[in-house]
């Protein structure tokens, strides 16, 4: 059996991440209340409202544990909705909404435009052997201000949407759903 | 598209927004100020609409695709997605809701039907689609034409669940039975169901419809959508059952804790207490009108 990660289930895609992380090896919990994080190893946060989940992890009182458990230095993969979820500032957010400021950045949410706007392509991420990436957009967030730490693996446009520090990963896009498991795997590695 | 290299309005992009969605709650809503209440309780998305079903049934008349200026003013005051609806077959409005930028169309019963034989070509658009369903038949029907998201259709504006329920366990009744089926009886399947026999085969090896089923049409209660997640409803529409009821705010709240926890007895029962009175409902037996008739 490979390692315990949780996926937060609160609430977006978060089976087709279970699926992949399955599918790779790993032992894959839900995580909708503080007792799922017991034993975990990493942790996914998945696309979804960003708004919804963060009030959700409020009243789940899932908040500061995954806070404190990030500040020890949990791997984390963020995607989208997770990606907001992990930054240090957020614009056009609301002002109630909280995030975990795992990674010193400033995320503008649905930057790319509405959903019609929403977009798949091949993106070419540093470190990544296997060729590029086949990235899917959906009404996705991007990056206007990475902080010195921060090392930017992709961009669009010039703006950055896929970024690591420390162990943690965001992408502005959706790994889950190109089935393209080589940002999952990496994840996992991250995780050993 | 912006350039060679981006693709948008792809089957992939459209059925990802629905991806999104779920485990959420989606709101109808017919004013700016109740758009806001939606996304402070935590909705995944809102429903633009000029009247919700219960004033729809009540009131009588021709219901059609709002005024754009509701909708712009309802994109204008939230951050969440924005959906509204078309009448079926009515293609033209689904062009100007495109054109407003809303993010889903929903091609809706609840409005007056514009075409009695022919829902629109939703291949032809970028903005993706929702359709309401009663049955595998007619969910197939809909996904042939280019839905990117199904609905159970429950029957909208009565507070009642029970269509919901019979729709939803129809639904996966059916694709339970037709995992089932040998290579020769999908063929039947097919016929039976007056679906394309590809989407049958697709079903049958994976044992779900390709694209997301969410519930709408009757929720009122936290219980309710509790229920119908249960029956394996990924997400829910909950129409007039928030803003019909007497606190819709903590009604609303109550709604989204209880669709994200919906395996919680203990959560939906915290979250249960004290709404005050949920919308008044009503028996299916005694409608003038069974929105959930409209479509084909």
């Amino acid at each position: 059996m490979g390692p315990k990660v949780g996926v937060l289930a609160l609430q977006g895609a978060s089976q087709l991440h279970v699926d992949a992380l399955a599918e790779l090896g790993a032992h894959v919990v839900d995580v909708r209340t503080p007792e799922h994080l017991a034993g975990i190893e990493g942790l996914v946060l998945p696309g979804g409202e960003s708004t919804t989940i963060s009030r959700l992890l409020e009243l789940s009182g899932l908040f500061d544990p995954i806070a404190e458990r990030l500040a020890a230095g949990m791997p984390v993969l963020g995607t989208c909705a997770g990606m907001i979820l992990l930054a240090s500032e957020l614009l056009d957010g609301r002002p109630d909404q909280r995030s975990f400021g795992a990674v010193d950045l400033a995320v503008r949410r649905n930057a790319f435009g509405r959903q019609v706007d929403s977009f798949e392509t091949d993106l070419a991420v540093a470190g990544l052997s296997g060729g590029d990436f086949h990235a899917v957009f959906i009404r996705a967030p991007y990056v206007e201000r990475a902080g010195a730490g921060v090392e930017v693996l992709a961009t669009v446009d010039g703006h950055p949407v896929l970024c690591r520090q420390g162990a943690a990963t965001v992408a502005a896009f959706h790994p889950e759903l190109s089935g393209d498991l080589r940002l999952h795997d990496a994840f996992l590695r991250e995780v050993h | 598209m912006t350039d060679a290299s981006r693709t948008t309005g792809t089957d992939r992009v459209k059925r990802g927004l629905a991806e999104m969605l779920k485990g959420g709650v989606i709101m109808d809503v017919v004013t700016p100020e109740q758009a806001k209440i939606a996304e402070d309780a935590g909705a995944v998305a809102v429903m633009a609409l000029e009247r919700v079903p219960a004033d729809i049934r009540r009131d009588g008349g021709v219901a059609r695709m709002s005024d754009p200026a509701m909708i712009e003013a309802i994109k204008a005051t939230v951050t969440v997605p924005v959906m509204a609806k078309a009448r079926i077959g009515h293609f033209a409005e689904a062009q100007v809701l495109e054109a407003l930028g809303v993010d889903y169309v929903d091609e809706s019963e609840v409005l007056t039907p514009a075409d009695e034989a022919h829902h629109i070509d939703k291949w032809a658009f970028t903005v993706p689609f929702v359709c309401g369903a009663t049955n595998l038949g007619e969910a197939l029907r809909r996904i042939s034409e280019g839905a990117a998201l199904i609905r159970s259709k429950g029957e909208a504006g009565t507070g009642n669940i029970v269509e919901a329920v019979r729709h939803l366990r129809s639904i996966h009744g059916d694709i339970r039975k037709v995992t089932q089926a040998d290579a020769p009886e999908l063929f039947a399947w097919a016929k039976q169901l007056q679906a394309p026999v590809g989407l049958v085969q697709e079903i049958a090896r994976a044992g779900r419809l390709p694209v997301p089923l969410f519930c709408a049409g009757g929720i009122a209660t936290p219980a309710d959508a509790a229920l119908v997640m249960q029956l394996g409803a990924e997400a829910v529409f909950v129409g007039s059952g928030i803003f019909k009821s007497d606190d819709p705010a903590t009604r609303a709240k109550a709604i989204v804790e209880a669709t994200a926890h919906f395996t919680d007895a203990h959560i939906v029962a915290k979250v249960s207490r004290g709404l005050g009175e949920a919308m008044r409902g009503q028996e299916i037996a005694e409608l003038d009108v069974k929105l959930a008739e409209r479509g084909w």
